[in-house]
């Protein structure tokens, strides 16, 4: 009687974890399946090819203006955060540290409107740049600098130490080491940070509107009023529009972007899988020899 | 394993005659190194990471000057090369500290903006803009007048008060749904699933991750808000009775944009952030104490009350608090699916309302045709407060939990 109780009751907590399951696995698969279906369905090449005039026209202003934003924000953000990273890693103690990595970790906290907001007043009022390229680009490498830090330190740390003893017990200097024997095991996980980076710059929404504005043309790029497209702005802006086609062109828009980070996804993925094979633990656990 | 070993030898090798300015070969080179360092060469070679900086150094500059295997383009003799890398080298610290403290720099910049341009806001609207209910930019079109020394148009009120409760119901509705399913499913993927399906469902919290928020709220305007609010909230919404506080989820459910649906909405947002951080702690969890509950008859859903959870409990609140970070500041999903009212309390569960950081992007344009400025500063107040806001929740995590294992899940902000 009492053990028929306890197992019901085991019963009814793996029931419970299964709906909870269901619960997180259903809206992936909704929202997939339906801005997949609605953004498919009224399709258009002429999305991908044409620059909008008014209610007409397609996206490329958009893509091209989203594709320069990311690119800026890899190189300029991933100079900033890789080098935090090497730095925080091999050449700042522990204490040193604290106060460097407290207030990367207080950056990530800040909401992206906040930093948006704050690149509005500082970058296109106060500087007087009006809506600018390298203002949205400044805004979003603030944004995603302390997760390439994070990410470049902690792939720096997994190198173990041995390499580096190795390595300066045969007499290298510590760059030199730093290049040959630590920074090369390091990369994929500091190319996975770079990833995060590009996948939030793709998504970002809010900083961009009040940084970026909006342009129908290519991107141009002179500091002062060189506003750009981008796509969250055309999903942000015309899903609510009285217009059918201004819709169909969110719902695409939303799908080119869905598609940019179901890539970004995969390639994260697929840079995890190959240095897992290729490391020698895994090489040992499967009980295969050294190559 | 030979092969890598071959190379760092080669390379070590190539180092070492960098490093000396010698040119000498590999073995003479070794040979010398072990049988009389000069003082000039002796390096302080320190074995421990931390110790990695170099004091002096002066002897390097000279010994650079003979040149050594230029290593990178693959000829034995590259001397002025090697210098540049030498040169380079020593600087690298100091160039790496530089940069590493951009992120403070920043940070210092970003706190002195926002609180330079919220002044004027701050003395203009005073306590009462934590109490205060209506939002009016006031009459744009009539003379500017000064209150206080503060230039603003006249009949401008701002209260924030709406604005605060929003973001700090909608989170909370964010928090309480989510955290149980985000347990839930690690529970079961780290206890049950075989490793293929948890695979899958890690793919699933990374696309939940990595999804732009414009699309959470692309998808909650047209699929989850009417869904919501026509099969949903209809089930218990017309049965509540009118008492005083459950009064609050009574009434008609709308058309789909209000409370409810952005409080679900972030609670899929901040899934992911839980979910893996709760998965991944799980596996750290040790095996054997788990199989000697399980020895000593327990069932698994017990074992999993006196052990695990203990165990993780302590990171899960700190994920949890995280996750709440993200849905005080999210903005976007909040503006397309909250309804964008302004200047009024939310009354029910269902009814419009607006959250801080929503608000900042719905009344920009407003603001901006205020001459005085003021509309732009409170803004700016706004965004102090939500930074305060978000400010306690994470400071709160660190100090309920003292290390939060944060994992490195391929995408996402807040994490």
């Amino acid at each position: 009687m009492r053990l028929g109780r306890r197992k019901s009751r085991n019963r009814l907590v793996w029931v419970l974890c299964i709906v909870a399951l269901a619960l997180l696995v259903i809206p992936v698969v909704s929202i997939l399946v339906g801005v997949a279906g609605r953004g498919l369905a009224h399709f258009r090449l002429s999305f991908l090819t044409t620059y909008p005039t008014g209610n007409v026209g397609g996206l490329l202003n958009s893509i091209e203006g989203t594709l320069v934003v990311t690119t800026g924000v890899l190189v300029l953000a991933g100079i900033i955060g890789v080098a935090g990273g090497v730095y925080l890693a091999e050449y700042c103690g522990d204490n040193g540290g604290q106060i460097l990595r407290g207030a990367s970790e207080v950056l990530a906290g800040i909401p992206s409107i906040v930093l948006g907001y704050v690149g509005y007043i500082a970058l296109v009022l106060s500087l007087d740049w009006k809506y600018s390229l390298y203002a949205g680009i400044i805004v979003l490498s603030v944004l995603v600098v302390p997760y390439i830090t994070k990410t470049t330190e902690v792939a720096l740390r997994n190198v173990p130490t041995s390499y580096r003893e190795g390595g300066e017990a045969l007499g290298m200097r510590t760059g030199y080491l730093l290049r040959k024997l630590v920074l090369r095991p390091a990369l994929p996980g500091i190319a996975t940070g770079l990833i995060i980076a590009a996948a939030i710059a793709v998504g970002e929404t809010a900083p961009l509107l009040l940084t970026l504005g909006y342009n129908e043309k290519s991107p141009t790029f002179s500091l002062h009023n060189s506003p750009s497209g981008f796509l969250t702005y055309n999903v942000f802006n015309d899903y609510n529009q009285p217009s059918a086609f201004l819709h169909q062109r969110a719902d695409a828009a939303a799908l080119i972007l869905i598609v940019f980070v179901l890539v970004l996804i995969v390639v994260a993925r697929v840079i995890v899988m190959m240095t897992q094979r290729n490391s020698p633990d895994r090489a040992q656990h499967a009980g295969k020899g050294p190559r | 394993m030979s092969a890598p070993w071959r190379t760092v030898a080669a390379d070590a090798e190539d180092a070492e005659d960098e490093r000396r300015g010698t040119e000498d070969g590999p073995l003479l080179s070794l040979q010398t190194r072990f049988s009389a360092p000069s003082p000039a060469d002796a390096q302080p070679v320190d074995v421990s990471r931390d110790g990695a900086r170099r004091g002096g150094g002066g002897s390097d500059a000279g010994g650079g000057a003979g040149g050594g295997g230029g290593q990178d383009d693959g000829g034995p003799h590259a001397p002025i090369r090697a210098t540049a890398w030498w040169r380079a080298e020593r600087l690298l610290p100091h160039g790496l500290r530089i940069i590493t403290f951009i992120p403070l720099v920043a940070l210092a910049l970003i706190l002195g903006v926002l609180s330079w341009k919220a002044w004027p806001a701050i003395r203009f609207n005073g306590f009462g803009f934590f109490t205060r209910t209506p939002w009016s930019v006031g009459n744009t079109y009539a003379p500017i007048v000064t209150t206080n020394g503060i230039r603003h148009p006249p009949l401008a009120s701002y209260g924030a008060l709406p604005l605060i409760i929003g973001t700090l119901a909608s989170a909370a509705i964010a928090l309480v749904l989510a955290v149980p399913v985000a347990v839930g499913t690690a529970l079961i993927v780290v206890e049950k699933l075989p490793p293929r399906l948890s695979s899958a469902v890690g793919f699933c919290l990374e696309v939940l991750a990595g999804v732009p928020s414009v699309v959470f709220g692309l998808w909650g305007f047209f699929t989850l808000g009417p869904f919501l609010s026509h099969d949903v909230a209809p089930l218990w919404a017309d049965h509540i009775p009118d008492v005083p506080v459950l009064r609050f989820f009574r009434g008609p459910t709308g058309g789909g944009e209000g409370l409810f649906t952005v409080g679900v909405v972030l609670a899929i947002m901040i899934l992911p952030i839980i979910a893996a951080t709760t998965r991944d702690l799980l596996r750290q969890v040790p095996r054997a104490t788990v199989e000697g509950a399980l020895a000593l008859g327990m069932t698994d859903s017990e074992a999993l009350g006196a052990v695990t959870v203990p165990w993780v409990r302590s990171g899960v609140i700190g994920a949890s608090v995280l996750g709440l970070g993200r849905a005080l500041g999210e903005t976007i999903a909040v503006a397309m699916v909250s309804g964008s009212l302004i200047g009024a309390n939310v009354h029910s569960l269902y009814s419009s309302f607006n959250t801080i950081a929503a608000a900042i992007v719905n009344q920009l344009d407003g603001a901006q045709t205020d001459a005085s400025g003021l509309a732009i500063s409170t803004l700016a107040e706004l965004g102090l407060v939500l930074f305060v806001i978000t400010m306690i929740a994470n400071l709160g995590a660190r100090l309920l939990v003292r290390r939060v294992a944060t994992t490195a899940l391929p995408v996402g902000r807040g994490i």
